[in-house]
């Protein structure tokens, strides 16, 4: 279901690598996840879902809503734009939707994610796009 | 063996006439007594083609609409269930659509359900492990692939019509016919909009949907609701996020008094008045009822407004007794589920 990432081709042969050593993933893993949360946590209060989606929302992270929504708000949205069910905080999709006006990446607004594979909660994001993610939660 | 259920399929048949379609909800009971949930049937179900069962509506447990609506089957209704990912898990899900398909129920109105916290437990854990757009794709899969998300075969797989909400009211604005697109693109059937009170903005909404073209790809009911009251006015405009209510007719039934007769028949009116705007808006197919907890009222709507069902009802009230209980649904599946066609909608 979900579709693949644009991945640059010179990442590729890592991704090879990383697909037929597990135990190699994994640990460059552990290395590489704690620096990378750690910057998106502070930059954009992500909350290392491990399957990034921050480059088409407006660097925006969607898994801020209650509801986890990734694909559009839900109908509970205030007439103000807040959150039903935070009133202080802004709806995420209504930061995202102005954001991703000014940024690339719009056009993957539209697209239908997936479901969330929840094993890879906490996990390097941008190493799970290059080894590839496992399609449908099926390694 | 005649047909048990006469009435399946009958929402899908409704919307495939080209005919104007109406549906309506009831609530479900809160009590185990199984003859409240046909008390309310029986007060609807002349004067509509499918009825809606919602699934704790606002957080507020209710009984399981999955048992309700099997009992709307017994009574020669095709039901909708609703079905939200608020108390699910992706695999609570798959096995509750398999269970409504073994008992008759094929509509499904796929939501991501509102969330506990205007709800009698807030401090309840919310699920959410997929919203309902997956939701929708997850009922599809079932459907045409015969599969499990797995990948486990289904046999034979269940023959589900699945539906989505949508809601005109809330911001982003812009983005709201964009996500009924997706909605459509992940498997919709057929789309029941919010409760539109406030007809303007439900204009130019239908206007972007149809400059998208999707009125051409999904029929679009419009959700009517009568109000009851001033109070209830005003708790749907403060207390329901999503909902929006003109002042105008919270003064409007301010102005009527508080004379109970007096006051309901107003809302009726009201509710009749909205029905006649949103008749001349184009890519509309049709109304659907939330008259809530106050069924009796879709009869005096359906008069007044002049609505009628798409399909003629199935004869009797289904001469059901409890005691046809265990007779009740095979469901009768096609070997070959066809790929759904766009519904022949022309308006």
């Amino acid at each position: 279901m979900e579709p693949k990432e644009h991945v640059p081709a010179m990442l590729e042969p890592l991704g090879r690598f990383l697909r037929r050593h597990p135990r190699a993933n994994l640990q460059l893993n552990r290395a590489v996840a704690p620096f990378e949360n750690s910057a998106k946590v502070l930059l954009f209060s992500c909350n290392m879902c491990g399957q990034c989606l921050l480059h088409e929302n407006g660097f925006t992270c969607l898994m801020n809503c209650p509801k986890q929504l990734r694909n559009g708000p839900c109908g509970g949205v205030r007439m103000n734009g807040h959150c039903e069910v935070k009133p202080e905080m802004e709806c995420v999709w209504v930061t995202a939707e102005r954001r991703s006006r000014r940024l690339p990446g719009r056009a993957l607004f539209l697209r239908i994610h997936g479901p969330l594979d929840w094993r890879r909660k906490g996990s390097s994001a941008i190493l799970n796009a290059v080894a590839g993610w496992p399609g449908n939660g099926k390694e | 063996m005649a047909d048990v259920t006469p009435a399946r399929g009958r929402l899908e048949r409704a919307l495939r006439s080209g005919r104007p379609v109406v549906t309506c909800e009831i609530g479900s009971p809160d009590g185990a007594d199984p003859e409240d949930v046909r008390k309310r049937a029986r007060l609807v179900r002349d004067y509509v083609d499918a009825v809606n069962v919602p699934d704790n509506t606002a957080g507020v447990v209710h009984a399981a609409p999955i048992a309700s609506c099997a009992i709307l089957v017994q009574e020669g209704i095709d039901p909708i269930l609703h079905m939200t990912c608020r108390d699910r898990n992706r695999m609570a899900l798959q096995s509750d659509l398999l269970g409504a398909a073994l008992l008759g129920i094929r509509n499904i109105l796929c939501l991501t359900g509102d969330h506990m916290i205007h709800g009698d437990q807030p401090e309840t854990k919310p699920v959410y492990d997929v919203d309902s757009i997956v939701l929708l794709e997850i009922a599809n899969h079932l459907t045409r692939e015969g599969k499990y998300l797995s990948g486990r075969e289904i046999k034979p797989p269940p023959d589900l019509f699945p539906g989505a909400a949508a809601e005109p009211f809330a911001p982003p604005y812009e983005y709201r016919p964009l996500r009924l697109a997706k909605k459509v693109d992940a498997g919709a059937r057929f789309i029941q909009t919010q409760i539109v009170f406030n007809v303007e903005r439900f204009r130019e909404y239908m206007g972007r949907v149809c400059d998208l073209g999707l009125h051409r790809r999904v029929p679009i009911l419009a959700g009517v609701a009568p109000i009851r009251s001033v109070k209830a006015a005003t708790f749907m405009r403060d207390e329901v996020p999503g909902m929006e209510v003109p002042d105008r007719l919270i003064r409007r039934m301010a102005q009527v008094g508080d004379d109970k007769k007096r006051r309901e028949a107003e809302g009726i009116a009201i509710c009749v008045e909205i029905i006649e705007e949103i008749r001349r808006i184009p890519g509309v197919a049709g109304f659907h009822l939330m008259p809530i907890n106050w069924e009796s009222a879709v009869a005096k709507i359906s008069r007044e407004a002049r609505l009628e069902p798409a399909t003629p009802t199935p004869k009797g009230p289904a001469e059901a007794t409890p005691s046809r209980l265990e007779a009740v649904p095979v469901a009768r599946i096609p070997k070959d589920p066809s790929p759904p066609t766009p519904l022949p909608l022309e308006r």
